[in-house]
């Protein structure tokens, strides 16, 4: 790729700016959004580069037409992204939907602020967790990275672009507020060491091509329009042809496919960073801007000899189900400091059942923990 | 059938696979479906060069009756992934097929924005006054007076005349016709394809169902009457009087101008912004 969009070289950049700059560097082409804070400069950084690697950008009217936009873009055969706030993502729920529902693959960013509804919309937070998980009607499988550095906010939209190629499906960045506005430093890697993912075509004639029919890891290989196949694409419950179909047996087949398609190849998807577990008693479970003050207060913690563990989700959907059901039957405590009242912490209950003691270090937004507030907890339950 | 209509048939329709179609006995979609199919094939496009994008509702189900790229979409938004297959495709003939409540209720704020914002496409709405598909609920275009389940008592809102929206949110090629006059309608489709430009035709349509049945219109034949009996020829409109036109409206092409396209203008912006301004450093970006 010589188009200028992979700004190779060390730079300090803030982390929308370096989500958008990730997204160039994955080979978005296609951008759409509406403005909203702190959201904006992922739009203003679109549209300021996009013209000259010969994507496009456009302003919506609002975000219902910004996620059906980068959708029907998709369906064009461009890389897509849009880029927004917990208001906006209330929004873009509809067409969430649907793109679960046609496989069709894009980036969506959500720089979390605090909320219910217009909330604090200069300040952080982090309760759109379970709204990613669950906040369009009906049951499908989700994708949902968690950046917590300007660095991350690069790499990981790269991950969430191969990710969308390959699973085809929307991905959600689920970042915040302050990893949004922190400046960092930013290392941008040659453009041939970039790894890309796209999505697979088929290699099947028109009319022998069946497109909604799952390979062996379930994706189906995608036509677009004007390639030749002149598929039909409908958010009805569809047969493998494409064709509507109102019957419980088909919903059954797509359905189950649609979620086991992200359920089954979990373990290739998800991410975790972990530290400190072999001998931890006491495990800090953390994501976004405020795993960085838990990595401060565990390191502390460290220091001091108590023996308390660090995992870090990088994919926060899926959740890491596996990985926290061994950890429950060794580590007395889990403790999860978020923004929100509880919902990492309620989805590591689940996991751990009444095997390990559940400690929700909960904000309700505004603010990061300090890593004081976090050593704190730690020290209660790790002596 | 002539082997004209039959060849058509088979050179469109998905007729193996999708047929027969869910809409009701004397539907005006059908006709409207006709009309599309035949401008397509006088203008002689390509079957892999077409977009039909909808919405929701029984204008909705349309797309999957024929044989090009189809997308069917969320209720309103057909227009808006519409223009994202467009420009990020802009070689393809794309068009949206709407109905009225999907155009101009749920998806009104789409549709006044693509007026505004001027691509390519082309936008047809089927208005038949009603929401059919749910059952027979009052539209942003159910007449004043009129019955609806929704409207049991009759309707105290305000009809839209969708295509006179569509002229003053800035479409540059606005038309409307009937399914009475199909003749016609198919010239404004032909018309409204080949403009280069967002163009709309409203195409006033019949629900005898869930519409005419509830005021006194309850067959096909009694609601194309009344379509004969009320449209009149923007041509012959200019020189009537207010008040001979109270009760009528016009059918044929109500606004054809020049407008520079979205695709057009932001080509320009590429050319400049690679010319005139190199890729810099992150922050003169």
């Amino acid at each position: 790729m010589n188009n200028g969009a992979v700004l190779t070289g060390e730079h300090f950049l803030n982390g929308d700016v370096a989500c958008a700059e990730g997204a160039l560097a994955a080979g978005c082409n296609f951008f759409a959004g509406y403005p909203i804070t702190p959201a904006t400069e992922v739009a203003e950084r679109m549209s300021r580069r996009l013209p000259k690697t010969g994507g496009i950008y456009i302003q919506m009217e609002d975000e219902i037409a910004s996620m059906a936009a980068i959708l029907g873009a998709s369906w064009g055969g461009a890389k897509a992204m849009t880029s927004t706030s917990g208001p906006g993502f209330s929004l873009m729920m509809e067409n969430i939907g649907l793109g679960m529902m046609t496989e069709t693959p894009c980036v969506l960013v959500n720089i979390m602020r605090a909320g219910p509804s217009t909330g604090l919309p200069t300040l952080v937070g982090q309760a759109d967790v379970m709204q990613a998980r669950w906040g369009s009607h009906g049951d499908y499988g989700v994708i949902a990275i968690s950046p917590a550095s300007v660095q991350e906010m690069f790499d990981l939209t790269i991950e969430a672009f191969n990710l969308s190629e390959q699973y085809r499906q929307p991905v959600f960045i689920l970042s915040d507020e302050v990893v949004g506005h922190m400046y960092e430093k930013l290392v941008i890697p040659p453009a041939e060491r970039i790894h890309r993912i796209e999505r697979r075509k088929p290699e099947k004639r028109p009319d022998e091509y069946v497109p909604f029919m799952g390979e062996e890891d379930l994706v189906p290989p995608m036509a677009c329009a004007g390639e030749g196949y002149r598929v039909h694409v409908t958010g009805l419950t569809h047969d493998e042809m494409g064709y509507p179909h109102m019957f419980h047996t088909t919903q059954e087949r797509l359905v189950r496919r649609l979620v086991d398609k992200i359920r089954l190849n979990a373990d290739k998807i998800i991410r975790l960073e972990s530290d400190f577990m072999e001998d931890a008693k006491v495990v800090v479970i953390a994501y976004g801007c405020v795993s960085r003050s838990a990595r401060e207060a565990v390191e502390r913690a460290r220091s001091k000899g108590l023996k308390v563990g660090m995992l870090r989700l990088i994919t926060v959907w899926p959740f890491p189900t596996k990985k926290l059901r061994e950890l429950a039957g060794r580590v007395e405590t889990f403790i999860i400091p978020e923004i929100n009242y509880g919902q990492v912490a309620y989805e590591v209950e689940r996991c751990a059942g009444d095997r390990a003691e559940i400690v929700q270090v909960g904000i309700m937004g505004g603010t990061v923990h300090s890593p004081e507030d976090i050593y704190d907890v730690i020290e209660e339950f790790a002596q | 059938m002539s082997q004209g209509v039959t060849k058509l048939i088979h050179k469109y329709l998905r007729h193996d696979k999708k047929f027969p179609h869910v809409w009701c006995p004397g539907c005006g979609n059908g006709i409207v479906l006709g009309a599309l199919i035949r401008a397509i094939d006088r203008i002689g496009l390509e079957k892999d060069e077409i977009v039909l994008a909808s919405g929701i509702g029984c204008s909705g189900r349309m797309p999957v009756y024929v044989d090009f790229n189809t997308l069917h979409t969320t209720h309103g938004r057909a227009l808006t992934f519409a223009t994202g297959i467009k420009l990020a495709k802009p070689s393809l003939t794309v068009i949206a097929i709407m109905g009225d409540g999907d155009a101009t209720a749920i998806g009104g704020n789409h549709f006044i924005h693509a007026a505004r914002r001027n691509l390519n496409l082309t936008a047809i709405i089927i208005n038949n006054q009603i929401y059919g598909m749910t059952g027979g609920q009052s539209s942003p275009t159910t007449p004043y007076g009129s019955y609806a389940t929704t409207a049991p008592y009759g309707l105290i809102e305000h009809a839209f005349s969708i295509a006179e929206l569509a002229v003053t949110a800035g479409a540059p090629f606005v038309a409307r016709g009937t399914v009475y006059h199909v003749e016609t309608l198919e010239d404004l489709v032909k018309k409204a394809i080949l403009k280069r430009g967002f163009a709309v035709v409203e195409v006033i349509s019949n629900c005898h169902v869930q519409y005419g049945r509830r005021n006194n219109m309850g067959d096909p034949v009694t609601m194309m009457k009344w379509m004969r009996d009320h449209a009149i020829r923007v041509e012959k409109a200019s020189s009537m009087s207010i008040d001979d036109m109270e009760g009528k409206f016009t059918i044929g092409v109500l606004a054809d101008v020049e407008k520079p396209i979205y695709t057009e203008e932001y080509q320009k912006i590429r050319e400049g912004a690679i010319k005139g301004r190199p890729t810099g450093g992150p922050g003169h970006g």
